[in-house]
């Protein structure tokens, strides 16, 4: 399943040349051959993924294995080294209305003076453009946003009065008013309470069923087999990708985790049946 | 004293008013500028800036001199200070990005050799003869003396400007500042915007050099935004709080520094920003030192009250001077530390509510709910009344506090 060494090696001196042209398949999110390093030590190794449309897929691996940094290069919120990414058969640039992005919460200052729905309106700054007034009609539409995760009496807060959970909605809301096809999330689920997990799960399985794509970099490997269509695993390089059904197996998430996931731990999640 | 109103009302004479006019622009320039300089955590890149404009002003005036010119343009002088202000900018950008320096280190760096280099360029120029009254000092601390009125018309374009930059950047400069990665992924070019609004920085350093001097500018591009942060939880009125705290500050502190002859312009006027940043920590109704202090002890006082009618229905003895002095205060308990009508009445209530709650984590399994339980808040607001009165069918009919009947 893993490309074998001697590839491996081809991919690293020529990313782009090894490759063939197929990223004009269409699908939401293609990469192909990305590396990503920090200094010189790569943290994501020519990974080939594709992530398909009316789905959830969950990016799974252990801490430091390139989950989110995977999803930036993608986005081009971090240089790629090599590799190309493509937006439904475009390259990101131009593609960029119709991808949502939520990042982690912990990467802002929630003591900036800003309240609940201009974070959400945020996400209209790039249809307004920068001479546009941001009218009746765009706070109309990110109240229906915050509506829709479950925040609506929370507009006029100063979001550093909210708590982890509710933070994580408004993240959600502001990439709902993006109105995109493609769902970027970086640990939706860090940190929040029940009652939120729920409440996001339920809006991005909404999107799932309006046929948009929708892909979280995931940590909780107990709830992969409840949420999510998908499953990409990846440490450093890509393990395997496929269905939950047939690629959410053991065998595949010790090849992904090494000796650091517990035997005991796998035994208690709801594993596809090794084919 | 009337030398002052009389500089306020712009009645202090032409030059007078035309520097206090000239301030107020200033002000409101550096103010709103300064903002998203705060807001972004990079306020000591604007003192490198600041530093760097030195060497800029003494290669000016050696080049205009020797092309056989006074020398002592301000225009010249100004774009010499933005040429080399911009190679500092430049050049702590590239060192926090390209090497394995921080920014702080960058910025000390640059910030000392382009000021030292400017200092040894002001004595060389000390000893040229057109240098003798050349006044470039003055640039250091700011000074009004000998403002002309088109120095003062182009200190107030120049920061009509970049207000008017400020404003058609705002929501992509906010951003950046808020959250860079969702900037960068909804196609917000994060460095090019960081740049833009480091050049406006700078701008506003440039026009402000001749009045505020470039030691202080520094304090006009900081003080105003975090005293408006004080004020407001929007980030749209800090900028505009900020602008409005930067006129004063500069048309105040310039009516003051011309009651004085000697009076350097600079420090004045931020003396008068620290007066009202000084005055927005203390009184400032949210955000502010005393609002915090009247909080805590508004909510330490509701603790101990709890805490004390707790232990009255239990019959507990209360030791804590803070809990007595407050039942008693409210006529909860007598002198002698016997519970009165009220405060018996009270502690039933509250012993009831705990009991209410118990029951309550018995029925509701919704961490939502019962999760709400702080031993402060009332069951009311989180339960409906027919919920509450389930909880009472279920405990039954009202005892006396200390358990006889």
């Amino acid at each position: 399943m893993a490309p074998g060494a001697a590839q491996v090696a081809v991919a690293a001196q020529d990313g782009r040349a090894t490759r063939p042209a197929d990223t004009s398949t269409g699908a939401p999110l293609a990469v192909r051959g990305v590396t990503v390093s920090y200094g010189e030590k790569p943290a994501v190794f020519s990974v080939d993924a594709t992530f398909p449309a009316g789905a959830m897929t969950a990016i799974i691996g252990p801490n430091g294995a390139g989950k989110s940094t995977l999803l930036k290069a993608a986005l081009g919120v971090i240089p790629r080294l090599s590799g190309d990414v493509t937006v439904f058969g475009e390259p990101v640039e131009t593609a960029r209305a119709r991808i949502a992005y939520v990042p982690q919460r912990a990467s802002v200052d929630w003591d900036f003076p800003t309240t609940v729905i201009d974070v959400v309106l945020m996400g209209l700054y790039r249809q307004v453009g920068l001479l546009g007034r941001l009218a009746g009609t765009h706070r109309a539409k990110a109240q229906a946003c915050l509506d829709r995760v479950g925040m609506s009496d929370f507009a006029d807060r100063q979001i550093g009065q909210l708590s982890g959970g509710q933070q994580q909605r408004v993240f959600l809301a502001r990439a709902l008013a993006q109105e995109a096809d493609l769902y970027l999330l970086d640990e939706p689920f860090a940190g929040v309470d029940a009652a939120t997990e729920r409440a996001i799960i339920d809006v991005l399985k909404s999107l799932k069923s309006e046929g948009k794509a929708v892909v979280c970099v995931h940590h909780d490997l107990a709830t992969v087999a409840r949420y999510f269509d998908h499953v990409f695993l990846i440490n450093v390089r890509k393990i395997a990708e496929g269905s939950v059904a047939t690629t959410f197996t053991g065998a595949n998430l010790n090849a992904t985790y090494g000796g650091r996931l517990a035997a005991t731990h796998i035994d208690q999640l709801a594993l596809a049946e090794p084919v | 004293m009337t030398a002052f109103f009389n500089a306020l009302a712009l009645n202090a004479g032409y030059n007078a008013a035309l520097v206090g006019i000239g301030a107020a622009m200033l002000g409101i320039a550096a103010g709103a500028a300064g903002t998203f300089l705060f807001l972004r955590k990079r306020a000591l890149v604007s003192d490198a800036v600041a530093h760097a404009t030195l060497p800029g002003v003494g290669l000016a005036f050696i080049l205009m001199v020797s092309l056989g010119g006074d020398g002592r343009s301000l225009i010249g002088l100004l774009l010499g200070s933005a040429v080399t202000a911009g190679i500092g900018l430049v050049l702590v950008e590239w060192m926090a990005r390209r090497t394995r320096l921080s920014e702080d280190a960058a910025i000390g760096a640059v910030l000392s050799v382009f000021f030292g280099f400017g200092i040894v360029l002001l004595t060389v120029i000390q000893t040229m003869n057109a240098g003798r009254q050349a006044g470039l000092e003055s640039f250091l601390l700011g000074s009004t003396a000998g403002m002309l009125f088109q120095d003062a018309v182009v200190i107030a374009l120049g920061g009509a400007l970049a207000v008017f930059a400020t404003w058609l950047l705002r929501r992509p400069m906010t951003l950046v500042a808020f959250d860079p990665e969702y900037a960068a992924a909804v196609g917000y070019n994060v460095r090019r915007i960081d740049l833009a609004m480091m050049a406006l920085v700078m701008a506003v350093t440039v026009i402000g050099l001749k009045l505020v001097g470039l030691i202080l500018i520094v304090a006009m591009l900081i003080i105003p935004p975090v005293t408006a942060r004080f004020w407001t939880e929007s980030s749209t009125h800090v900028i505009w709080y900020a602008g409005l705290i930067g006129a004063v500050s500069g048309y105040v502190g310039a009516a003051l520094s011309a009651t004085a002859p000697a009076m350097p312009t600079g420090p004045i006027i931020v003396l008068v920003a620290a007066g009202l940043f000084l005055l927005s920590l203390f009184v400032a109704p949210a955000r502010g030192v005393t609002a915090a202090v009247i909080r805590h002890r508004r909510f330490q006082r509701r603790v101990h009250r709890r805490q004390g009618l707790l232990a009255l229905s239990r019959s507990e003895p209360i030791h804590d001077d803070f809990t007595l002095r407050t039942l008693r205060g409210e006529g909860l308990i007598r002198p002698d530390g016997v519970a009165t009508e009220t405060g018996r009445a009270l502690a039933a209530k509250t012993a009831r509510d705990e009991h209410r709650w118990d029951i309550a984590r018995e029925i509701h399994q919704d961490a939502g709910l019962t999760g709400r339980y702080d031993g402060l808040t009332p069951i009311e607001q989180v339960f409906a009344p027919d919920e509450i009165a389930e909880f009472d069918r279920r405990i039954g009919g009202p005892r006396p506090v200390d358990g006889a009947v």
